[in-house]
């Protein structure tokens, strides 16, 4: 092969190796989701109810205790499931039973959970329940116009003086 | 299936071959252009560094300034500092799978193997660490990914994705924190590669400065016409729309939500283990043995440690009595059976009257076997241009050039072949001409045996090939499996070229001389 020949097989293969690097390095696109969606994401951190009451030991039962646990108030460790339900316009968009993490099942349950819905008006309603027994302990509804490409966080505090609950930040 | 790949491979490599020859050809150099991106990512990364702020809007805003403000200095550094980063992603995969196509990841080669999985791990988390520091919308997708991801793993309290639901959640510190990983895990990476090479002797981390030329023009032409570029800055309020991935390190990530983050888990740590697995699952049955010590012939020169590719050879305090200081010892699981201890060796010398064992010795190949077979086949080669060909077992395969005045040896690497075998076959005018033929030149099996096969016969290193050898008497022919075609010519051109020069007569004491003159020479260079 000639010299000016080499020169020019050579350029061509940088040029080879710059076509690939320049190319995949931004391209194809990718499109996250499709540009009428919005996105809600469903996300706290939350220590439910303790599954039984705290209650004052008897004094039998202090007796039986060693000197150095004698303490008067007994409070069982283990806390509820917390449960979570969440309505889109009427529908159930998403429910869970989330369990208390830990060996003796009394730490804060918590959650992360991504819901790509179409953008526009809707009716949300979020219920939670941290208690053995009975109804749903909070509820929050809401009329939000999702925009195209929008984030919607749904949080949940229960230790927000005068508003403990969910929060719908968009 | 690896036959196919490697006939494959061959077929490319030998198309490189034509335009930028063997010596420069790009796929023999595949792990020294790793290295050598690396130090242009790190140079652009250092100048880079000087200009970038750690904040939530600094970041980004600095990015922005040095790709736009400063476009012929720090737009240039940061293209440069993508596309060498995309670069190392190719050149390391392709580098991974030529040793796998072309077997050089078991055995003794294991270590090198397994380092280099970590090194791709190392890689990744560089390059997505990087990407992260742009915070562009882009980043913004990645780290909320990255956050999903490590959150399908039961390890955190609580997920690790509630530091990105919104904005505020991202504070400055967090650029700190990025910056300085960005630093260190380079600096394990770097780690990591001298790792990976620690087990080669002469380990090439630097390509030919040609090539290192060539690919730094293509690069800042590249940077040139195409310059890196940001997203709209991160808003954890948005959707990142249409993202300009780049591939080369974020392919995984759209995986995350077509599959699930648990999916991406199986296929990164499926495909981890399987490389980590390969050079137990595709060993040979049959491993060839190691090389073997023969003290009584040994004076500790230490030449084989010089020369081992692998660093399988160590020199140890002398134990046999005999006056000399060291003796090597080798390390069988390290040794690559090659033979190039044996070629180095200044007791393999064929003009031995006794018995021929040199200091060291292949038990599958001992010199002995290998004097007597090329004196059984030189005593009935006849013809005016009559060739010895020596070749090795991993190029191509010399026997097919055999004829009526042509003879054959193949041995396990060319290195393996000690000078004064060519002195040897060459005394009295037993051939007219020698053919040393090895692999292709830069792609040797076990890697220096080519280097150090040159230097021997160019007298530039020992043992050295004899003054009185008439270097026009011999032809070099790094020929791979398919060069037929090119071996044939080669020798071709030898047969011609020796039919012109007149017979010369080694005298039998200018072999004495020459045993005398290689036993005195015991210090490696």
């Amino acid at each position: 092969m000639s010299q000016p020949l080499k020169y020019l097989g050579q350029g061509l293969a940088y040029a080879l190796f710059a076509v690939v690097l320049g190319y995949f390095s931004t391209s194809p696109e990718y499109a996250h989701l499709p540009a009428d969606s919005a996105l809600l994401k469903l996300s706290f951190n939350h220590a439910a109810q303790r599954k039984k009451p705290c209650h004052e030991r008897t004094d039998e039962e202090m007796a039986k205790l060693a000197k150095n646990m004698r303490i008067r108030k007994d409070c069982p460790r283990e806390r509820s499931d917390v449960v979570v339900e969440l309505e889109m316009d009427g529908k159930q968009l998403y429910h869970v039973v989330l369990h208390p993490p830990g060996l003796s099942h009394d730490g804060a349950a918590s959650i992360y959970r991504r819901l790509p819905v179409p953008a526009g008006p809707h009716r949300f309603v979020a219920r939670l329940k941290d208690m053995e027994g009975g109804d749903f302990s909070f509820v929050h509804e809401e009329n939000i116009t999702l925009g195209a490409g929008k984030v919607m966080v749904i949080d949940f505090k229960a230790d927000v003086p005068g508003a403990p609950g969910f929060m719908f930040k968009s | 299936m690896r036959k196919y790949l490697q006939n494959l491979l061959l077929r490319l490599e030998n198309a490189f071959n034509a335009p930028f020859g063997q010596a420069l050809n790009p796929w023999y150099h595949l792990g020294a252009i790793t290295f050598y991106l690396f130090w242009i990512v790190v140079v652009s990364g250092v100048y880079l560094y000087i200009f970038y702020r750690t904040g939530v809007d600094e970041a980004y805003q600095s990015v922005e300034r040095l790709t736009h403000d400063q476009w012929y200095a720090g737009g240039v550094m940061r293209s440069l500092h993508r596309y060498a980063s995309d670069g190392i992603v190719v050149t390391m995969l392709l580098h991974m799978l030529r040793n796998f196509i072309t077997g050089r990841f078991h055995s003794f080669r294991w270590f090198s193997w397994v380092s280099g999985v970590f090194l791709i791990w190392l890689v990744y988390t560089c390059g997505i660490n990087g990407y992260w520091m742009v915070w562009d919308r882009l980043a913004q997708f990645i780290a909320v990914g990255t956050a999903e991801w490590f959150d399908w793993m039961p390890l955190f309290s609580q997920p690790l994705a509630r530091n990105f639901l919104v904005q505020g959640d991202v504070n400055d510190r967090f650029f700190a924190l990025l910056s300085f990983a960005h630093i260190t895990i380079p600096l394990v990476l770097l780690l990591f590669m001298w790792i990976h090479t620690k087990r080669m002797n002469h380990a090439e981390t630097n390509p030919p400065l040609r090539l290192a030329v060539g690919t730094l023009l293509m690069l800042l032409a590249l940077s040139l016409v195409k310059p890196a570029l940001s997203h709209a800055h991160a808003d954890l309020a948005l959707l990142p729309d249409v993202i300009r991935l780049d591939w080369f390190y974020l392919a995984p990530y759209p995986l995350l939500y077509i599959w699930s983050p648990g999916a991406v888990w199986v296929l990164v740590g499926g495909i981890t283990a399987l490389l980590l697995l390969v050079p137990w699952l595709f060993r040979p049955r049959t491993r060839p043995a190691v090389a073997e010590v023969h003290l009584d012939n040994c004076n500790g020169c230490a030449r084989c440690a010089a020369d081992c590719p692998y660093s399988a050879i160590v020199m140890h305090p002398r134990q046999d009595g005999r006056p000399h200081q060291l003796q090597p010892v080798v390390d069988p699981d390290l040794c690559a059976s090659c033979g190039i201890c044996v070629g180095a060796c200044p007791s393999s010398m064929p003009f031995r009257s006794n018995e021929l064992v040199s200091g060291i010795e292949l038990p599958d190949q001992e010199l002995a076997t290998l004097r007597a077979g090329i004196d059984r086949t030189l005593a009935v080669l006849h013809g005016d241009a009559r060739v010895m060909v020596f070749g090795c077992d991993c190029a191509y395969d010399v026997h097919a050039l055999q004829s009526e005045g042509v003879a054959a040896l193949s041995l396990p690497c060319i290195g393996m072949l000690p000078p004064a075998f060519i002195d040897y076959v060459l005394r009295d005018a037993r051939v007219d001409g020698v053919m040393v033929a090895g692999c292709r030149e830069g792609d040797c099996q076990y890697r220096l045996g080519i280097r150090w096969t040159e230097l021997r016969l160019a007298r530039q290193r020992v043992p050295h090939l004899r003054q009185r050898v008439p270097l026009q008497r011999i032809e070099f022919c790094w020929a791979g499996i398919q060069d037929d075609e090119r071996a044939r010519a080669e020798l071709g051109t030898l047969r011609a070229r020796v039919a012109q020069l007149p017979r010369e007569i080694i005298m039998e004491e200018d072999s004495r001389e020459h045993e005398r003159q290689s036993g005195d020479k015991n210090q490696p260079d």
